[in-house]
């Protein structure tokens, strides 16, 4: 007989998300009679921490809640920290462009932290619809906050793509659900871990399933969209896209390998094919690219495309045998912090450089930004150093711990392609660098003044920059930590 | 100054470190308290690594002035650096080229002053890194650290097709490198440490076998990063350009040092880490290096650009001691290795003279010369002795390795010494008869004939590179004596042992020796622990 009531306990184990949520509902019922832009900031700076502390809280507790629909375990942990500190940057970085855009405040933040929250849900779900209702409150607000510059009209394209596009994978999703639940009779994923897996209705469902993920990681042949939307949408919340829906999507697939065996067998070659399709998609595009924007939207293709790499070298590792698919994981949970932070970074420098209306986004207006701005354009730099894969950044880290997983499962040529990956992506990044340092300003670009940045935006840059370097050089607390033998457990 | 000896090689790679971050720090626009600040650090680092020779006994096999310290848990990478015979010198030579280099930028870089320093002790750190660093992961982080520096010395203080050549500069090290990187992390997999001297360890005691298909395949992702980085034909197409765009002091650091990179990891890695394949490789290299020797020769000759005249001559030169490795003989890879200090010597004093002219006339085309002598004797006198030192006249630096590098190849292989002697013969056409078109003769270019000799520190930066010529040619054994332990090492490692027929077909380690094998067990079990939820 279950008892319809939730626990305490329950309560505890989704307490990051529940606080996400109503500071999001505070901002929205305050926004009448407050006029304060900066308590908003405020709020939202206090809610977004709360609710990353908490995760703390949640750890403590860990455990299944509400009857197993979540699992609240170092892995959610992990998870949570990491969209909770996005969030919080965002926040940062987006006071100082919502005043000069100017845009309304206060939905901004409870849309963000909606968001957030629904992150955290993905990210901890032990059960599908749970986790398509994490999907569904994460994308929801994030249509809108792709719309949020209403009156550009390239912001309107992007929330119109992105709202077609994403309803239709969602849908997706959903009908996959619908196909599993009829072929095992539950949504529970751990007790789908001795599903018959001959079944085609279970394959055909899971293939859906990885259809609907596959949009939101912009994986190829499903990332079409990804760069309108990017370039569209206000830089914060491109900000957002790169690195929080992105690391929660990745969460779920990851918790549905761990859970279900069958599936990861089921999709091995799944995986090694949308990992080559999505790194040359990504690094393919962004050659041609001037818009910075749109440049680094292609890079986070490029970069879902080396996550799945390593995807496809858990589904080789758990299909000989359970043990070993270790290091996999920790490979993507290490390369999305690290590629969190980068490109949490690189967006806010993007988004403060672009000016008002966000005009000053081509490879030309940064020209010269060396002499003008030699700090942002030293720390832009290391960015994408980081994103290039080079020591001493997080990033380094990151593509190693890819390389490694690939070689451990035999995917040699999966590492070769990455490779090879590495060095196209070297000449984009490669010629941002360039740009800035070697070649000179055009004249109305050099007369310009530098542009000021505020102290939220250098102290998100700050963070980042310390995370990038630091990681990059002492990953060591990380690893120990995504290393735990507990990081999914029951 | 309190140093402690046991942490010497850190001292090494981290002071420069420290000095560039001071240069950072540093407020204000001085220029010349900034090249002042730069020209103390790498003399101090100069002297620093001269401890080494007192540190470092000679005659002891294995590495010297250890430092090893645990880095990242898992995989386990240690901080562990280390010398031997051939790092040393190496390391010295890099020393003592990046003040040299200091001097050489005093006045021609008058542009972001501050950041051309920063990124040369940078580079410095880099490459003193890589010829320190004992474990591979260690190792690759350096090379891959030196990169930055050296692309953007290129690309910022470069001449007119700057940016083309730095960027190729990356794209081309960047693809060996990254495949070197996947060698590196399959090497793991198959020892478990990327500690070079247990790996090592292991191939001695037969622990460690790698089927020869896997070892061949091994030996190219290695191979073919220091084949790019030496430049061996036909790789060698990123160096002219990196070359003659590249400012005077990134020249030297390139010539003088970042191609030995190349032929270290060939000796260091290559050959001890793969013998059979090395083995089986050595030919087609061999055949490689002879046409690197004759092409650049030829090329060398009919080049109307002084500078890309010397960067072609750095391709010859270097085809001779790839030779000399591969040649697998004692005495060809004592040769080689002494070609790598004296090339590094001899060419990097061409590239300051090339500079010299170039910041006198703005040009390096030799039509633009001629009669220099005249209004310029002391200059032309030290290009003349830098030369005769590049085609190897007895007594001088360059001599001593190509003699040895040709005696030992003779013994394994005469037809590859002849072909290689040919080489020889044409740098001394090259050397001399551009020496002829631009200091003999009438002058043709009224501009020329006020030029202004050599200033004073212009005449300290040639008589320091002059004396170490001559004493490397004259001393010699002072060099030998302290490499030939390292070099006789790695031809033991290449020694055949067991045919590859009774090598395992299965690869990874058979059984394994007592503290091998517990370090190994352990550093495995951490990694794999997560898979058993």
């Amino acid at each position: 007989m279950i008892d319809h009531l939730p626990r305490a306990i329950d309560i505890y184990r989704t307490l990051p998300e529940l606080i996400w949520c109503c500071f999001g509902v505070l901002a929205m019922l305050l926004q009448p009679f407050v006029r304060s832009r900066q308590f908003f900031t405020a709020l939202a700076l206090i809610g977004s921490l709360a609710g990353t502390l908490a995760s703390v809280f949640a750890l403590v507790n860990s455990g299944p809640g509400f009857y197993g629909l979540i699992q609240s375990d170092s892995f959610s942990f992990f998870f949570r920290m990491l969209v909770g500190t996005v969030t919080f940057l965002v926040v940062l970085a987006a006071g100082p462009y919502l005043d000069r855009e100017p845009l309304p405040i206060a939905e901004f933040y409870a849309l963000l932290l909606f968001a957030t929250a629904g992150m955290g849900v993905l990210a901890s779900a032990q059960e599908l619809l749970t986790a398509f209702i994490g999907l569904e409150m994460s994308s929801i607000s994030s249509y809108i906050l792709a719309g949020y510059r209403r009156d550009a009209l390239k912001s309107s394209e992007s929330a119109m793509k992105y709202f077609l596009l994403g309803s239709f994978a969602t849908a997706f999703f959903l009908y996959g659900i619908a196909l599993v639940y009829g072929a095992t009779g539950t949504t529970l994923l751990d007790q789908m871990a001795n599903a018959d897996m001959t079944s085609t209705l279970l394959k055909l469902g899971l293939a859906l399933i990885l259809i609907g993920l596959g949009f939101k990681v912009a994986a190829a042949p499903f990332q079409v969209w990804t760069p309108d939307v990017y370039e569209g949408a206000p830089t914060p919340v491109t900000a957002l896209f790169s690195a929080g829906p992105k690391a929660a999507a990745f969460a779920l697939l990851l918790r549905i390998f761990a859970t279900v065996p069958a599936a990861t067998r089921f999709w091995f070659w799944a995986f090694w094919v949308l990992a080559a399709l999505t790194m040359f998609a990504g690094n393919l595009g962004a050659l041609v690219q001037t818009n910075v924007k749109r440049l680094l939207a292609y890079s986070s293709i490029a970069h879902a495309g080396y996550i799945l790499v390593a995807f496809a070298a858990v589904t080789t590792m758990s299909s000989e045998s359970n043990r070993g698919a270790g290091p996999a994981y920790a490979a993507v949970l290490f390369y999305l912090l690290s590629y969190a932070l980068v490109k949490l970074g690189a967006f806010t420098i993007v988004s403060q450089l672009g000016g008002a209306g966000e005009k000053s986004l081509t490879l030309d207006d940064y020209a010269g930004l060396s002499q003008r701005q030699p700090f942002v354009a030293a720390m832009l730099s290391v960015y994408l150093l980081s994103l290039l894969g080079l020591p001493v950044t997080a990033g380094f880290f990151g593509k190693f711990y890819i390389f490694k997983a690939a070689v451990n499962s035999h995917l040699l040529w999966l590492a070769i392609l990455m490779a090879i990956n590495s060095v196209i992506g070297a000449y984009y990044y490669l010629r941002v660098i360039v740009v800035m340092y070697m070649r000179e300003p055009s004249a109305e670009a050099a007369a310009l003044s530098p542009v000021p940045f505020p102290v939220g935006v250098n102290l998100v840059l700050l963070i980042t920059f310390a995370g990038t370097i630091l990681f990059g050089v002492y990953p060591n607390p990380v690893i120990n930590f995504i290393l735990r033998p507990s990081l999914l457990g029951h | 100054m309190m140093l402690h000896g046991g942490h010497l090689l850190s001292v090494l790679i981290f002071f420069p470190i420290a000095g560039s971050l001071a240069l950072l720090l540093l407020r204000g626009d001085d220029h010349k308290f900034i090249r002042v600040i730069a020209m103390i650090v790498s003399t101090a680092e100069f002297l620093f690594s001269l401890l080494m020779l007192r540190g470092a006994s000679i005659g002891a096999a294995g590495y010297q002035l250890e430092e090893n310290v645990k880095w990242i848990v898992a995989p386990p990478i240690n901080y562990h650096l280390g010398v031997d015979g051939i790092s040393m010198f190496l390391v010295l030579l890099t020393t003592f080229l990046t003040p040299i280099s200091v001097l050489a930028s005093w006045n021609s870089i008058q542009l972001r002053v501050k950041e051309f320093f920063i990124m040369l002790l940078m580079l410095e750190v880099g490459v003193v890194g890589v010829f320190l660093s004992l474990d591979l992961f260690l190792f690759f982080v350096f090379w891959e650290v030196m990169l930055i520096p050296m692309a953007l010395l290129i690309g910022i203080w470069g001449h007119e097709r700057r940016v083309y050549a730095a960027v190729k500069f990356v794209l081309y090290t960047m693809t060996g490198s990254i495949l070197m990187l996947v060698g590196i992390i399959w090497l793991y997999n198959a020892t478990g440490t990327f500690d070079l001297p247990l790996i090592q360890a292991a191939l001695a005691n037969g622990l460690l076998t790698n089927a020869p298909q896997t070892e061949m395949l091994l030996f190219l992702a290695f191979f073919l990063a220091f084949a790019i980085k030496v430049p061996l034909f036909p790789l060698h197409t990123w160096l002219p350009d990196a070359h003659v765009e590249a400012p005077t002091a990134g020249s030297v650091m390139l010539a003088g040092v970042l191609l030995k990179l190349g032929t270290y990891g060939m000796i260091r890695f290559c050959l001890p880490l793969f013998p059979e394949a090395s083995h089986r490789a050595a030919g087609w290299v061999a055949l490689l290096a002879i046409i690197g020797i004759i092409y650049g020769a030829l090329v060398s000759m009919v080049q109307p650009n002084l500078k890309k005249l010397v960067a072609y001559s750095s391709v010859s030169h270097l085809g001779f001691v790839v030779l000399g490795i591969f040649a697998f003989h004692n005495i060809s890879i004592q040769g080689a290795v002494f070609q790598m200090l004296a090339h590094g010597i001899s060419t990097g004093a061409l590239f300051l003279l090339v500079g010299m002219l170039y910041d006198r006339r703005h040009t390096f085309e030799i039509s633009e010369y001629g009669g220099l002598s005249t209004p310029m004797p002391k200059l032309a006198a030290f290009f003349l002795f830098v030369a005769l030192s590049s085609l190897g006249l007895p007594m001088l630096n360059g001599f001593v390795g190509e003699f040895l590098i040709l005696l030992g190849t003779y013994q394994r292989h005469w037809g590859w010494a002849s072909w290689a002697a040919l080489g020889v013969i044409l740098s001394a056409c090259y050397l001399l008869w551009s020496y002829q078109r631009v200091f003999f003769g009438q002058i043709t270019v009224e501009k020329n004939r006020t030029l202004p000799d050599a200033s004073w520190r212009e005449k300290g930066i040639l008589a320091a590179m002059a004396i170490v010529i001559l004493w490397m040619g004259i001393g010699s054994v002072f060099i030998t004596r302290r490499t030939e332990t390292a070099t006789n090492t790695v031809m033991e490692q290449i020694a055949p042992q067991r045919p590859y027929e009774a090598a395992a077909p299965a690869r990874g380690m058979k059984q394994a020796p007592t503290g091998f094998a517990s370090e190994n067990q352990a550093q495995t079990t951490s990694m794999e622990r997560l898979g058993t939820r």
